[in-house]
């Protein structure tokens, strides 16, 4: 009603301009299609300006240390030699173990929301699943430094080297001092800090579903496992593997939850249990200590330039797996 | 149960059914068990942050400003920084995400290269590490002026929120039926006036949602804030200088070896758990009714 009146005037002007000239635009017409234009661009910038100020503060390290700075082991303020392989071996190992760890869990959950639980339950569970992922990320982490910390310490860890101190195999993935932190706790609070967020995403796939498909497999007798692996999952591969990639683009650049329970110690092992060190952790404890201008620095920010590279890679492949279906 | 049993109407154990049978428990417990880890875990970091965070909780320890251990202090301040550097942030990304958001879904069709280029790069913003927005915030807004800001600290929060009201927004705006905006065409209304007086005013519930996620996402934000607002140990309403934030200070005072700066980082911890939750309830709440 309100429109009306107030266009009234308007529709007359621009009736008029438009049997004046064909299409030609207003000025404020133009004005607003910049300006949003230009918030568009603001974007464009800022994602640009990100990528290029990693790079160029990150090319005194890549100059000096040549490709092999991703690759070489050793992170040594004192001597100011650095090398990405001991931060990037714990990103990528932590990484692992959590989704390796999440995945099961946001399966089954999932699966149990959707074909199993009552209708009511898995309405509250399903909330509340989704609320929790929405929970600060340093909460896991304090909840990891107080909880998992000094469970890994005085029951798994003294557990494990009792046992299976003399299996050769497992001997060297246990291999480490009771501190309780190390990629094995990392993992595990990664792995509950990504497992709401996989199994809220799982959940919508799976009820993405056409009901009639799922409802013709059990009107031929199949059971509701069959259901799921045999009709929802490859219906929903596509959904599901996006999930899972997306999880660990969280996991890759994750700060706050591991800086708290990796031990941070740049060191390159096999041990799950001794103190290593991520990319974000890294930048996070050593950042403010770094001058500017100096190597170390240029080091952290081509650290930041690389982890860069790790999420943009994880968001591409989940586009482009999840391209497949279109 | 009956299998081994073959019935006078000729009924005969079939091992195939039997075997899908047996796979179907497997896989039901398996489920179950998995759900069950998963509440279980999770129910214990809530009841950890309550017991732990509501102990460290009274009137002095939202009062009162932080001090040195010991002293009684209260996190007054980093609650009063929070709060500013939040909603300052807000204030520059909603115009910013309003106006992306408008010009993909009204400008930007399919065949715009420009369009699909900002599009996956404002993906690609929403996943990168929050970290690595607080170096770049870092480079350009405190290393050129030598001292950290709570200004600098709202930009890598503003950064952060972007993506999320320019997703939303698109997304909101694109589900306006097309007969809609050719109604206000037919009536003569010029399309700015068509976006911002129809399109948006009827996408408003789903834009508003967008915009109160971001709060809830940048609200707990620590890793973006380290290195550009820093933390104050002291009250400070100055853009200008390095201000105290419940991310940071949690993260300081959780490391601690001081029981009451514990105590403190855990009412803390609550503190911006409760305001979280808070907001996403009330997005959900609101869903449901409108």
């Amino acid at each position: 009603m309100t429109l009306a009146t107030a266009t009234q005037p308007k529709e007359a002007r621009d009736k008029a301009g438009v049997s004046r000239s064909g299409s030609r635009r207003s000025g404020p017409d133009t004005a607003f299609h910049l300006l949003v234009a230009a918030s568009a661009l603001l974007v464009l910038v800022v994602l640009g300006g990100l990528v290029l100020l990693m790079g160029v503060g990150g090319s005194l390290a890549f100059r000096t240390f040549g490709l092999g700075f991703a690759f070489h082991d050793v992170w040594n303020p004192v001597a100011d030699l650095y090398g990405a392989w001991a931060p990037l071996f714990g990103t990528i190992v932590s990484t692992l173990i959590g989704v390796a760890i999440a995945l099961p869990l946001a399966f089954g959950t999932a699966f149990w929301l959707t074909a199993m639980a009552p209708p009511r339950i898995a309405a509250i569970v399903g909330t509340a699943v989704q609320l929790l992922a929405a929970v600060p990320s340093i909460i896991f982490g304090m909840w990891g430094f107080f909880t998992i910390v000094p469970f890994m310490a005085r029951t798994v860890q003294p557990f494990l080297t009792h046992h299976f101190k003399h299996v050769p195999g497992i001997r060297f993935i246990i291999h480490g001092a009771p501190f309780g932190t190390g990629l094995m706790t990392a993992g595990l609070v990664l792995a509950v800090m990504i497992a709401p967020f996989m199994t809220a995403v799982m959940r919508d796939v799976f009820a993405a579903m056409p009901a009639m498909l799922r409802e013709s497999a059990y009107g031929l007798g199949a059971t509701r496992w069959d259901v799921m692996w045999k009709v929802v999952v490859p219906w929903s591969r596509t959904g599901m593997i996006g999930a899972i990639v997306l999880g660990m683009g969280r996991a890759l650049g994750e700060t706050m939850a591991v800086t708290f329970v990796i031990g941070n110690v740049t060191a390159v092992g096999w041990s799950l249990f001794a103190p290593r060190s991520t990319v974000a952790s890294l930048i996070a404890l050593q950042f403010p200590e770094s001058p500017a201008g100096s190597l170390r620095l240029s080091a952290l920010l081509a650290l930041g330039f690389i982890l860069m590279l790790l999420s943009f890679a994880s968001l591409a492949l989940a586009r482009m797996l999840r391209g497949d279906t279109k | 149960m009956s299998e081994t049993v073959v019935s006078p109407t000729g009924w005969k154990p079939n091992p195939r059914a039997a075997r899908r049978r047996r796979a179907d428990h497997i896989a039901t417990a398996f489920g179950m068990v998995m759900a069950g880890i998963l509440v279980l875990v999770l129910a214990s970091i809530l009841w950890t942050l309550l017991s732990r965070g509501l102990s460290g909780l009274s009137a002095a320890a939202i009062m009162k400003p932080m001090g040195p251990p010991g002293s009684s202090s209260g996190l007054a301040n980093a609650i009063v920084g929070s709060l500013i550097q939040t909603f300052l942030a807000l204030l520059m990304a909603t115009p910013l995400g309003l106006g992306c958001g408008i010009y993909l879904s009204e400008y930007g069709a399919d065949t715009n290269r420009f369009a699909s280029c900002v599009r996956f790069v404002s993906d690609v913003l929403m996943s990168v590490p929050s970290i690595l927005v607080g170096l770049f915030v870092y480079q350009v807004m405190v290393a050129p002026f030598g001292h950290f800001s709570a200004l600098a600290g709202s930009v890598a929060l503003a950064i952060l929120a972007v993506p999320i009201i320019v997703r939303t927004t698109e997304d909101m705006l694109r589900l306006v039926p097309t007969s809609m905006r050719e109604a206000g065409a037919a009536l003569g209304a010029t399309r700015w006036r068509v976006t911002l007086s129809l399109c948006l005013r009827s996408a408003k519930t789903g834009v508003l949602t967008g915009i109160l996620l971001a709060l809830a996402r940048v609200s707990g934000e620590t890793a973006p804030l380290l290195f550009t607002s820093l933390g104050n140990q002291n009250w400070s309403f100055s853009l200008n200088r390095p201000m105290a934030s419940l991310p940071v200070t949690i993260y300081q005072y959780a490391g601690a070896s001081y029981e009451d700066w514990v105590q403190l980082a855990w009412a803390g911890a609550l503190l911006v758990t409760m305001g979280v939750l808070a907001i996403n309830i009330a997005v959900r709440v609101s869903a449901r009714r409108g």
